[in-house]
């Protein structure tokens, strides 16, 4: 399981790219980071999601 | 407006010297309230995203206003450069506003923290606006952390109380050489431009906007209290008599012997 914005999905091996793919998110809205640190748009591809990993994507809101 | 008086933040000219927030409001008026505010800079916050269907603010903010993403959610300095690389990485600049709070009552900075993630984030080539409670030392620190501006608070954040801290403010515009820039608790334009005639930078508000009757108005209100305000403090203010009164009207000449 990785945990994605505080949810368990069951999305284990897939490649960012992949899980992305499959989501309603924006890319060029967003950062992806996982276990903390970022990961660049260019390595999408190449990241694999593993058991336990634990991924926050953000974007910009309104704020002060 | 003396368009040679420019605010200069990290390198960077700006005119406009009201920096705007864009929180608690519809993004439909996001650009009213930018062009009546006069703002170049407009403040931003980075949470948990949202999917496609939702509106994404970036597609409501007008072309050219440069993007001051802060790290509000932060409660230590690691939490707040963590938040500053992900806007960094979102592909909107390197301006960041710290803003790292342990209470949530009152919503008080921790000045010790900011003064580590500004170190941090200026080594990283950020353009770094810590917000913090005015307090000389701290100012102090965050000028040798590598600051681009000082962000004194005027009250507490969203309270629209005004100058509380007035007179630490002021020690801060006299002592230190950057940008004193009073953000958070200013609710009235007579209040932005009274730091302003007291030689502040410039001023941050969200909350008087966001809660105002009328918020292109209200914008409008500002940004021209902040030119009188800014136009006063090149002038000079006259000055204050300690006591009795002086005429404006030639003392000769008078209709009588």
């Amino acid at each position: 399981m990785v945990k994605i914005n505080g949810r368990e999905e069951s999305v284990d091996c897939m490649t960012v790219a992949e899980y992305l793919k499959g989501t309603a998110y924006d890319t060029r809205r967003i950062a992806f980071e996982r276990n903390g640190d970022i990961v660049p748009k260019s390595a999408y591809d190449n990241t694999v999601l593993e058991n336990g990993d634990v991924i926050e994507i953000v974007s910009f809101v309104g704020g002060g | 407006m003396n368009t040679n008086d420019k605010l200069i933040v990290g390198g960077h000219e700006f005119n406009s010297r009201f920096i705007l927030g864009s929180g608690k409001y519809s993004l439909n008026l996001i650009e009213s309230a930018v062009r009546d505010a006069g703002a170049e800079i407009i403040t931003l916050a980075v949470r948990r995203a949202n999917t496609r269907d939702q509106e994404n603010i970036i597609d409501y903010i007008p072309k050219g206003v440069t993007l001051l993403p802060n790290t509000s959610g932060a409660r230590d300095a690691s939490e707040a450069v963590r938040i500053a690389r992900l806007a960094r990485e979102l592909g909107c600049g390197d301006f960041v506003k710290i803003e790292i709070m342990r209470d949530t009552k009152y919503l008080l900075p921790d000045n010790a923290e900011t003064v580590k993630a500004t170190e941090i984030l200026a080594n990283e080539g950020f353009v770094v606006m810590p917000y913090m409670y005015p307090d000389l030392n701290t100012a102090r620190d965050l000028v040798s952390a590598g600051a681009a501006a000082v962000m004194p608070l005027a009250s507490p954040i969203g309270s629209n109380k005004g100058l509380a801290t007035r007179d630490f403010i002021e020690i801060l515009i006299n002592e230190i050489e950057l940008p004193i820039i009073v953000d958070a608790g200013i609710g009235r334009p007579s209040q932005a431009c009274e730091a302003m005639e007291m030689g502040a930078a410039a001023i941050m508000a969200n909350t008087a906007l966001a809660t105002a009757g009328n918020l292109p108005l209200m914008a409008s209100a500002f940004r021209q209290a902040i030119e009188a305000g800014r136009s006063a403090y090149l002038s000079g203010l006259g000055r204050v008599l300690e006591r009795g009164g002086s005429s404006s009207d030639p003392l000769t000449g008078f209709l009588r012997d």
